[in-house]
């Protein structure tokens, strides 16, 4: 089997759903929030992954100037996100999500 | 060749790495295994011609948002997660079962739209990938890029606020009323 000289398109789509389907597996599967949390930063890398592919197959910049601005997104909510992990820590002593049940009557 | 011997590999890391990051119990080794995740996807973003985004991905990713990760786990002296229980079996055939839902369809459906061996063009030589950002960032994305400021402003005063809560009430200093 010989290798393609270029990678094509479809490989990175295809590596972007793997890393997406890992994400969701995670978030459904873990119970510790810190680590649903790191599942869903690889969902977002997935969508930057097929971004940036896509940006290089139209030979347009557009796409990466979106992911640039993805990542600014997840940088907000990482940090908003681990204060509310923080705060919940500090009331209920567990980052589990299936104890944390503040919102049933 | 080269470059896609080096996909390959870059690939296989990547998604080793991030089968440990959902697979293993420790918090901090899953952490520790998103970094790696995050340095093959810079190598792949390197390959794909996106060399600011793969400098970006290592500082912002890597450095930045991964260390908060790691001082919230540390600040919170997680030890490994226990799994047991009868939901929790069902939690994870459910999840697994999901997954493999999601992957063949998003399979079947790049296969119909873009079937393998369609070949990413040559690209066209440029100036720097990053000076070409900053052009564009700077002319057609000048009013997204200044919202982008008042998000992390945002982001930055939640956060603050949200970590200080109710826990410690600010006492006024003497004589200030």
């Amino acid at each position: 089997m010989s290798l393609p000289a270029v990678v094509p398109l479809s490989w990175y789509l295809l590596l972007s759903a793997v890393l997406f389907t890992i994400g969701v597996v995670g978030v459904l599967v873990r119970r510790n929030a810190l680590v649903i949390f790191m599942s869903i930063e690889l969902m977002l890398n997935a969508a930057n992954l097929a971004f940036v592919a896509f940006a290089r197959d139209l030979q347009s910049l557009d796409g990466q100037v979106f992911v640039f601005f993805v990542m600014t997104v997840a940088a907000a909510e990482v940090a908003i996100g681990l204060a509310i992990i923080v705060n919940v820590f500090r009331l209920k002593e567990t980052v589990y999500v299936d104890e944390i049940n503040l919102l049933k009557g | 060749m080269i470059t896609t011997a080096l996909f390959l590999a870059f690939a296989a890391l990547l998604v080793g790495c991030s089968l440990m990051v959902i697979l293993h119990r420790n918090p901090v080794t899953s952490a520790l295994f998103l970094v790696l995740a995050f340095c093959s996807l810079a190598g792949i973003y390197l390959l794909l011609q996106a060399e600011f985004l793969a400098m970006v991905q290592v500082i912002v990713y890597a450095g930045a948002i991964m260390v908060l990760f790691l001082f919230v786990i540390m600040y919170l002296n997680l030890k490994r997660d226990v799994e047991d229980g009868m939901p929790h079996v069902l939690r994870r055939f459910v999840g697994w079962g999901i997954g493999a839902l999601l992957l063949i369809e998003g399979a079947v459906y790049f296969g119909r739209r873009w079937a393998l061996g369609a070949t990413l063009p040559e690209p066209a030589p440029t100036v720097g990938n990053t000076a070409a950002i900053g052009q564009i960032l700077y002319s057609r994305y000048l009013f997204p890029f200044e919202i982008t400021s008042v998000l992390l402003i945002v982001a930055i005063l939640g956060a603050v606020r949200i970590v200080r809560g109710r826990v410690a009430p600010v006492t006024p200093p003497e004589g200030s009323s």
